[in-house]
């Protein structure tokens, strides 16, 4: 009986990353000197379960590695070993050093188990040096004469195949008896025999003495037991871990064997119970190849330094990981992970198959009326009106119930930034709270993925530049520790997302200077607060003198605005020097509806999204002046901004209306300004975005279409592309015009 | 002697049931493609029908900026974006009418090359009908104009020539 286990790919993966993120948060909450119990078990559940599922896949790095955690760990929580601030950083390095040879397996690649080899023998150390250190010279010896046996019954190996020339490596008889209900708990003898083969040279006798008759035999029952020698130099620890998923299932019985007195010499070792602890001290006394007393020192010393160097160390690896592991990480993610499956809550699917529950009566109700033969009377368009209502309601709940699925809280995307502040503060050697508010606030999830990384930039940039030293805080008369808050809230149909911090605050004088230097601001151009502050916003501005690795590269505030407004939101900032900054970031809640303002050009419906409006005006007729022959230009509070008409772009009808009988839309997007004539203006509201590409093609000017309340189809206006549309003597004034703004 | 004609008999039934087997998956491989015809300045067209998805009246669509003269527009098909295009505008067939017998034939053709839904404007829908592969004649290669390439063959129904197109290259927007 085979099963595919590729089909469960897909739920260990996601339960791993769940795994792993629940490590990394009760990593973050835990306090070294006080450790809370409950959270070093959830951070061992996890680890267990990341080890249990990645052994039955196959996945041996992963399973290797977070056994060796899951030791220490186990440790840690009988109280055997002591919890320190460096071993949570390691243990903060192996969460992201799991999740990138996950991601690697994930996305089919190579998985690069160097960082995982590394940071093993950092924890083999540890366990060994606590040891070392508790048990003080007493263990140390045993330890070492321990490893000294492999030479030892090398040697009687040696000695026993010159005298008998027939000397058999050592091995264990294996006795297994299964339970016969073993398989109902998804545990296979064949895939343990499988992996035992794989410890040495096994042979097996099966004892069929149980086996009923084929009559009575029960498929999914376990009949058979096995007899099993197995030759070869194997622990037997790794082999009893072989079995350790069905102890409780199986009757069991290891027994080295002993054929040889190097066998005899090994089977000690097993009752020591040292192997571990041995095998590593052991490459420690045998690199030093001194006596034991000497072996002794050495190990003790060994230990201590490895402990010693790495508090110096984890800072910096902590630091550098964040930058080493973005790159690694991307080409992973851009791959298979893109088309991600969505975890729904219950509650959601419940009211969703109440809905429909609700529909399929009003549909019953409806359907009833309809019957074969039967006279229309008043009763029955009273029926129907009120089954028309009811109906009318079901299908607006359950849209709302079917855009609910794809909300998620907030909290997806805010959970990477307390360990993101932490490794930052830690770095930049500042001490920084975060504070998260609202995170269960809700929003589309293709929303969310699009945010998260404007969201580290700002995150960055705040830390970076915004919380100020602790010494500058304090000469500053403000708390050692800056504290950075993030709110998530619903407002009207919109998600805003506030990030505060209080730090020093954008000096926005610094920033008109800068863009001066640049070029981008003429020397006697005056600009307003307002527009100061907005400078931020552009390409290649940045107020720190010196570029870090963080930020300060003058690239980042643009895309960040960029993409807020490509997701037809907003980013706005606010700043005090010396108290702090506020960046309030603005999206609708869903990618899928659009506010928009319907206006009508040649009895067609057009839509606007209302983002993009500043303003619309009466047009005055003074005002409009023809440049060379060219497109019109609208004087508006001194500032000429280009005329389109949607009629000559769009091709709707030869004879525009004249100006006074028409209205001007002013549309404002990526710094470019233009005027729109339309007919007229009718309501706001808002649409639902269909694609117009899924059965034709792209359109240049249109983001996409809409259905209207009576059923027609209206365009909505792609603002940037009309611009386009319009060509490239418009595109120059428009942009003319966006930044004198 | 007795088992010799039986035998003799046996092989004659057996040859006469694989020629039945024979004629039926003919039947079922060649004699059941059905076309629905339309009628287009008197002349008739015929589509696959597992091509047509639906059949509605004229009505209600929007134009598209700048699209070409025989993309009359978008329509709303239950909640769905479709495009529709003016066949008889399409291929230059003069007199473009709007009436009562005005249809629109939703297409859907769904492959690796071509996957979308797409309303064809016609004067009529006229006859549904089943035609074999043999039956099916090239199209003449005189005709040198544009339409020329969306036509699949010809062949006679009723006395009457009726031109075969080709949905998939009806649909294909991009290389019209």
């Amino acid at each position: 009986m085979s099963i595919d286990l590729s089909q469960f790919h897909a739920v260990f993966f996601e339960e791993s990353f769940e795994g792993l993120d629940v490590m990394e948060n009760a990593l973050l909450d835990i306090q070294p000197e006080d450790p809370d119990v409950e959270l070093i078990n959830s951070i061992f559940r996890a680890a267990h379960s990341i080890k249990g599922g990645s052994g039955t896949f196959g996945f041996t790095q992963v399973s290797e590695f977070t056994h060796i955690l899951e030791t220490l760990l186990d440790k840690i929580r009988e109280g055997e070993e002591k919890l320190e601030p460096e071993s949570v950083d390691l243990f903060l390095q192996s969460v992201d050093c799991l999740r990138a040879m996950l991601e690697a397996l994930q996305a089919e690649a190579d998985v690069d188990t160097t960082r995982a080899d590394e940071l093993s023998a950092m924890f083999q150390a540890i366990l060994d040096g606590a040891s070392a250190a508790s048990v003080a010279g007493s263990v140390v010896a045993p330890v070492v004469a321990e490893e000294n046996q492999p030479a030892v019954a090398e040697a009687a190996q040696q000695a026993a195949a010159a005298a008998a020339d027939s000397a058999s490596p050592a091995g264990y008889q294996i006795s297994f008896n299964p339970e016969g209900d073993m398989l109902r708990g998804g545990n296979d003898p064949v895939r343990m025999l499988r992996e035992l083969a794989t410890l040495g040279d096994l042979s097996t006798t099966p004892d069929v003495s149980q086996l009923p008759d084929l009559a009575q035999l029960e498929a999914d029952k376990v009949y058979l037991s096995w007899h099993m020698q197995l030759q070869g130099d194997a622990d037997e620890e790794d082999v009893r871990e072989v079995f350790e998923w069905v102890e409780d299932e199986c009757e069991l019985d290891i027994s080295p064997l002993a054929p040889s007195p190097a066998a005899d010499a090994a089977a000690v070792a097993p009752d020591a119970g040292l192997v571990a602890q041995g095998e590593a001290a052991a490459t420690v006394a045998v690199d030093a190849e001194k006596s034991q007393a000497d072996a002794d020192k050495v190990a003790r010393a060994e230990a201590a330094g490895t402990k010693l160097v790495m508090p110096s160390a984890a800072p910096a690896d902590a630091a550098k990981s964040p930058a080493k592991a973005a790159p690694a990480r991307s080409p992973a993610r851009a791959g298979k992970v893109e088309a991600s499956s969505i975890r729904v809550g219950i509650d959601k699917v419940d009211s969703l198959i109440n809905l429909v529950g609700e529909l399929v009566i009003t549909q019953s109700m409806l359907g009833q009326m309809g019957g074969a033969g039967e006279v229309i009377n008043e009763d029955h368009i009273a029926n129907l009106r009120e089954g028309l209502v009811q109906l009318e309601q079901n299908t607006r709940e359950l849209q709302d119930s079917v855009m609910r699925i794809r909300m998620l809280p907030i909290s997806f995307a805010f959970n990477r930034f307390p360990r993101m502040v932490r490794d930052i503060s830690m770095q930049l050697g500042k001490k920084v709270n975060l504070e998260m508010h609202g995170e269960q606030t809700e929003l589309d999830k293709t929303v969310m993925e699009k945010i998260s990384d404007p969201m580290v930039h700002l995150i960055r940039n705040a830390l970076d530049h915004g919380i100020e030293t602790p010494e500058e805080r304090t000469a500053a008369g403000k708390p050692e520790a800056g504290t950075i808050v993030l709110n998530a809230f619903h407002q009207g149909g919109n998600i805003v997302i506030e990030m505060i911090d209080d730090g020093s605050g954008i000096n926005t004088d610094k920033l008109l200077a800068k863009a001066r230097a640049n070029g981008m601001v003429g020397e006697q151009e005056q600009l307003n607060e307002e527009q100061k502050l907005d400078l931020l916003f552009a390409p290649g501005v940045s107020t720190v003198e010196e570029v870090s690795d963080l930020s300060g590269r003058g690239v980042g505030m643009d895309v960040v605005r960029r993409n807020m407004q490509e997701l037809n939101g907003s980013v706005e900032v606010e700043t005090e020097v010396g108290t702090g900054t506020t960046f309030r970031i603005r999206l609708p809640l869903t990618l899928a509806i659009l506010d928009g303002q319907l206006v009508t050009v040649a009895d067609q419906t057009y839509i606007f999204p209302l983002v993009a409006i500043s303003e619309s005006l009466q047009i005055d007729r003074d005002r409009v002046s023809n440049v060379a022959g060219g497109s019109d230009v609208y004087n508006l509070r001194d500032e000429y901004i280009p005329i389109l008409t949607l009629d000559s772009l769009f091709g709707l009808r030869t004879e525009s209306l004249s100006y006074d009988e028409s209205l001007l839309v002013v549309v404002e997007t990526e710094g470019m300004k233009v005027g729109v004539v339309v007919d007229d203006l009718m309501a706001q509201q808002q649409v639902v975005i269909k694609s117009l590409e899924e059965n034709y093609t792209r359109v240049t000017g249109v983001s996409g279409a809409t259905i209207l309340g009576d059923g027609t189809v209206a365009m909505i206006i792609d603002v940037v592309g009309l611009i386009n549309l319009a060509g490239n003597d418009v595109v120059q004034a428009s942009k003319a015009a966006g930044s004198a703004a | 002697m007795m088992d010799a004609v039986q035998q003799d008999k046996a092989q004659e039934l057996m040859q006469q049931t694989a020629a039945l087997v024979e004629q039926a998956s003919q039947d079922e491989f060649q004699d059941l493609q059905q076309f629905l015809t339309f009628v287009m300045e008197g002349e008739e067209y015929g589509i696959d029908i597992l091509n047509v998805q639906e059949i509605r009246g004229w009505g209600n669509v929007t134009p598209i900026p700048n699209a070409p003269d025989h993309v009359s527009g978008v329509i709303n098909l239950r909640g769905a974006i479709v495009p529709v295009i003016d066949l008889r505008v399409m291929f230059s067939l003069g007199d473009v009418r709007f009436d009562e017998n005005t249809v629109v034939i939703v297409l859907k053709v769904e492959n690796e090359r071509v996957n979308r839904i797409m309303g064809i404007v016609v004067d009529a829908v006229s006859d549904v009908f089943s035609l074999a592969e043999d039956d099916k004649r090239p199209p003449p290669n005189v005709n040198q104009s544009v339409s020329q390439k969306y036509i699949n063959g010809l062949t006679e129904v009723k006395g009457k020539m009726v031109i075969l197109l080709d949905c998939e290259k009806l649909l294909d927007i991009e290389n019209h």
